[in-house]
């Protein structure tokens, strides 16, 4: 097993310093706003036409001890005038608002990469939590970067002085204040930002001003020199894409709204069921605002309750929904196996966090891939769905919608705590560019021979008809005990279960005919090597193979995203290059599904870390599986 | 129960599945399900609209019995299951079937929120004190020193009491009955006409594995002294009209009076009160033995339920809105990139 490292020379030395792309990281204490700022410039760089990927990477506390290590905050925000599908492997800013902040952050900063630190927030005190037992700021520790440091705490309260505010809350106004300058470090417009401020403080229109003279400040504090020469503005230039309309989405929010355009399109209401849980709880929070589109949101007693109140709506003609994170998962799994023994339509979605038990909640993996596709009692077989990315997640929730209503079966979105958190811009869709996949409900008996309907009576790709409760002649009981076909009535004889159970795979497995045939993303049909990915792992292995196919490379990335069924022709695809490379963000759990079902030599590239693949690292295993 | 909007005319045959069943030849359930058969056809049910829903254990056999919708779930998610059953569709009749062990032990939590938050529907919870179906261990509510497979020498814990825990949740109606009982088509008419979760809490005699352990107030030459049926603005008499139940008030618990020639005014004798709460509370504590068993209806005092007030909040949300997708794919800030430039051309 390859596991690799994020901080090894080896990665810092293949450091890509391209002018056209800039990663810049905000970070400070949890209370710091960093999450927000980091929101805020991002939108400004999608307002300047900038391709962009970011990375919010937050503790697992609420508000942990101020000042201390466990407690920083980080955003990262990768944009450029060229594709961008990461989030960056290093900044090449880093802005640090306290000793904390800087001791956790520099060590993935580029070398000759910036630090802005607030020097106001380097009290002893401060530095005793950080663990300094010497200012860096001043003892010369950090010289393999350029460093900046100013009091920014003193900057903001003088800027904001006019206001009348009090001291804590007028050093709330700080991230505004680091905004302003770093608008000014890439020739942004601050227009967009104060309208917002003014929006977001309508009933203290005091708060506005301050955050606004922050700002302003800031930005001034850049444009009039003050900083001495070390940073020059810069100007990154429009990324060019395609005409239309973009917004920035976050995965959590591309999922929300593809399970609504999903229901929409099936012609159906949407339940969805679910319990707060981290990464999961904001598809639940984004639905329940979208009451208009026909969904019904439930915050259930726990996880069974959440995907058992789904089921129960799908029985009676929803489209039931719930979303979970790994834990939460695995406490559904028995109501999932009943999902797929009454073969009624379910979207399930796992943003995945790193594991076991309660693991990293904060932190992104993918080590539920095992439990999608296997992770329940019995031969349970279910499709699973990867999103790619957060604008791919959109797309993948509409395809879970659309699987689940016309084969009737529990479908898996898999996604992540990266994918869910993290922003990219979102080329608008127009509604009606989707093909619908209205759901027709049976209403009559379809007993050729007039008796009792027949619930479990299979079409020709094995699906069973949807009967809903409430139509007149058509009562019939299902349960999670094994039934005889056609009728459903409780059976469990040796040639029933035999015939059921391979009924169920033949039905999931026949699936395969109705997705896409597997794509090659970048590369040839044959060749020396492919990189064969699923999931968040898309951007690293995008760039990676771009780069070093640009250095001649013989190399293919293949991205999967129905990892369940596989695609019809994996198997022949994968079989025409010489080696396969698979990295993952868990010990080799696809690596291991790709032997099994294609015996081919999948060799694995892992990461557990909590953090996602920098391009460097694919890099050099592309170059070691080469070499 | 739903708003019935429609009486539909049946006969107990049209509630009869094909369906061989399947309980222990003598078990208190086979009379369980003579009773709803019995009583749907009286409350103009309609079998298109009506569904079992229950989870695992012989009890929850029951829907399998029954010719209307039916769902066989899973072990104690019955009321999961039911929950969103009816916020699908609020004009389906629910009837939820569970056991001691199912909805007390591991569906307990479930059971919980079901009432605390009301859902319209009736909970049939089948009390035999054993798990049957996994072949006798002692269950929550097995009295202490139970002997089973799983406790040679007697079960050490205190059991739980269906009735009140339920009224512990939240529950606005709670009413007892057992198997053979000729009273429990009126338990469960009421239970119907309750608007809210109606809990029904049916002692029953597991043949096989807790024989007769209900006998000591069930049986005909000790009903009359053992059993008290309460009913709405009725004192609550017993042993033919000789005992009552009246109210210490200086030390706040019930007490056994008699009733001599009738006067049960002079004795004390307490007025069934549905809507009394805190009597209810101690109706359902009261001990076996010294005190006679509480049945009938208990408690009966309906609040909204959570199907209506969410089906209103959800109305009122999407008042004067539109499902306009393209409208809410384009929320936020967006910014227009034009044919021409390549570049950005306006952020909104």
């Amino acid at each position: 097993m390859a596991t690799i490292l994020a901080d090894t020379d080896a990665a810092a030395r293949s450091t890509d310093n391209s002018p056209e792309a800039v990663v810049v990281r905000f970070a400070g204490d949890s209370g710091d706003g960093m999450q927000l700022t980091g929101g805020q410039f991002t939108l400004s760089t999608a307002l300047a036409g900038n391709d962009l990927a970011t990375f919010p990477d937050f503790p697992a506390e609420i508000r942990a001890p101020q000042g201390t290590l466990f407690g920083v905050s980080a955003f990262q925000i990768n944009f450029g005038s060229t594709e961008i599908t990461t989030a960056g492997d290093q900044p090449d800013v880093l802005v640090a608002m306290n000793p904390a902040a800087l001791k956790t952050n520099v060590g993935q900063l580029k070398a000759g990469g910036l630090i802005i630190a607030d020097s106001g927030e380097f009290t002893k005190r401060n530095l005793e939590k950080a663990k300094y037992e010497a200012n860096p700021l001043e003892d010369g520790s950090l010289a393999k970067w350029t460093l900046l440091s100013f009091d920014i705490s003193a900057l903001t309260l003088e800027a904001v002085k006019p206001f009348g505010l009090g001291n804590k809350e007028a050093l709330r106004c700080k991230n505004m204040w680091t905004l302003g300058l770093a608008l000014w470090m890439f020739d942004r417009d601050r227009a967009p930002l104060v309208e917002w401020l003014k929006g977001k403080f309508a009933k203290n229109p005091v708060l506005a001003d301050a955050n606004i003279a922050a700002l302003n400040a800031g930005h001034a504090y850049g444009e009039t020199a003050e900083i001495g020469g070390q940073v020059k503005q810069k100007h990154v230039a429009p990324v060019p894409s395609e005409p239309g309309l973009y917004r920035t989405i976050t995965g959590a929010e591309a999922i929300s709204l593809g399970l609504v355009a999903g229901a929409q399109l099936a012609d159906l209401p949407m339940f969805f069921g679910g319990y707060p849980i981290t990464p999961a709880s904001a598809i639940l929070h984004y639905l329940a605002k979208m009451k208009e589109f026909g969904v019904t949101t439930f915050q259930a007693e726990d996880e069974i309750a959440a995907v058992a109140s789904a089921i129960g709506a799908s029985y009676a003609g929803a489209l039931g929904v719930t979303s979970s994170s790994g834990p939460g998962i695995a406490l559904k799994g028995e109501a999932l196996g009943l999902a797929v023994m009454t073969e009624l339509p379910l979207v399930i979605v796992n943003s995945q966090r790193g594991g076991p038990s309660t693991g990293l909640p904060t932190k992104t993996e993918q080590s539920d891939l095992y439990q999608a596709v296997y992770g329940r009692n019995g031969d349970t077989p279910m499709p699973v769905i990867a999103a790619r990315s957060p604008a791919d997640a959109f797309e993948c929730a509409i395809e879970a919608c659309r699987i689940a209503t016309q084969f009737m079966t529990p479908v898996m979105l898999l996604t992540d705590g990266y994918i869910g958190n993290a922003a990219e811009p979102w080329h608008v869709p127009d509604p009606a560019s989707f093909k619908p996949f209205p759901v027709t409900f049976l209403t009559e008996n379809n007993n050729p021979e007039g008796g009792k309907p027949l619930p479990y009576k299979r079409d020709a790709d094995g699906v069973r008809p949807w009967i809903k409760p409430g139509t007149p002649g058509l009562m019939h009981r299902i349960g999670g005990i094994e039934k005889a076909p056609e009728t459903g009535d409780l059976d469990y004889s040796p040639a029933t279960h035999q015939l059921q159970t391979d009924a169920r795979k033949a039905k999931v497995d026949g699936i395969a005919a109705h997705t896409p045939a597997q794509d090659i993303d970048q590369g040839t049909e044959k060749g020396r090597l492919a990189v064969v990915g699923w999931g968040s792992t898309y951007g690293p292995i995008r760039q990676a193979v771009r780069r070093a196919r640009a250095a001649g490379k013989d190399v293919s990335h293949i991205h999967i995203r129905h990892v369940w069924p596989l695609p019809a022709n994996l198997g022949d695809l994968l079989r025409g290059y010489e080696r396969i490379l698979v990295p993952e963000m868990n010990t080799g759990q696809l690596k291991t599904v790709l032997r099994d079902q294609f015996l081919v030599d999948a060799k694995p590239l892992n990461k557990v870390s909590g953090q996602p693949f920098t391009i460097a690292e694919i890099e050099a295993a592309i170059d070691a599986h080469l070499a | 129960m739903n708003e019935m909007t429609s009486i539909v005319k049946t006969t107990l045959k049209d509630w009869e599945s094909d369906q061989e069943v399947r309980w222990c030849p003598g078990c208190g359930d086979y009379a369980i399900l003579k009773a709803v058969q019995r009583t749907l056809p009286e409350i103009g049910a309609d079998p298109a609209k009506t569904v079992f829903v229950s989870g695992i254990g012989c009890s929850s056999r029951f829907p399998y019995y029954m010719a209307s919708y039916g769902f066989h779930t899973i072990h104690g998610r019955a009321p999961a299951v039911a929950t969103g059953v009816k916020l699908a569709n609020p004009e389906l009749d629910i009837w939820l079937v569970t056991g001691d062990g199912d909805g007390m032990s591991i569906g307990g939590n479930h059971t919980m929120h079901f009432l605390r938050r009301n859902i319209n529907s009736q909970i049939l919870l089948f009390n035999n004190e054993i798990y049957g179906l996994t072949k006798g261990q002692y269950s929550p509510t097995s009295r202490p020193g139970t002997p089973s497979p799983s406790t040679p020498l007697g079960s050490v814990d205190r059991p739980a009491l269906p009735c009140a825990f339920a009224l512990g949740a939240g529950a606005r109606f709670v009413a007892r009955g057992y198997d053979t009982s000729k009273e429990l088509v009126h338990v469960l008419k009421a239970a119907h006409a309750h608007q809210g979760a109606a809990f029904v809490e049916i002692f029953q005699n597991c043949i096989v594995y807790n024989k007769d352990r209900f006998a000591d107030f069930t049986e005909k030459a000790v009903a009359d002294a053992q059993q008290l049926w309460l009913k709405h603005g009725e004192p609550m008499l017993f042993a033919k009209g000789t005992k009552g139940i009246a109210l210490n008030a200086e030390h706040l618990h019930l007490e056994v009076v008699d009733v001599v020639e009738g006067d049960w005014q002079a004795a004390g004798v307490l007025v069934h009160d549905v809507t009394n709460r805190a009597i209810a509370h101690m109706l359902v504590e009261l001990p076996m033995g010294a005190f006679p068993v509480a049945l009938g209806v208990i408690y009966d005092d309906p609040r909204p339920t959570y199907e209506a007030e969410m089906l209103s909040q959800d109305a009122r949300a999407r008042e004067g809105k539109s499902a306009n997708l393209a409208k809410l794919f384009a929320k936020g800030q967006t910014w227009t990139v034009a044919a021409e430039d390549q570049g950005p051309l306006s952020g909104v």
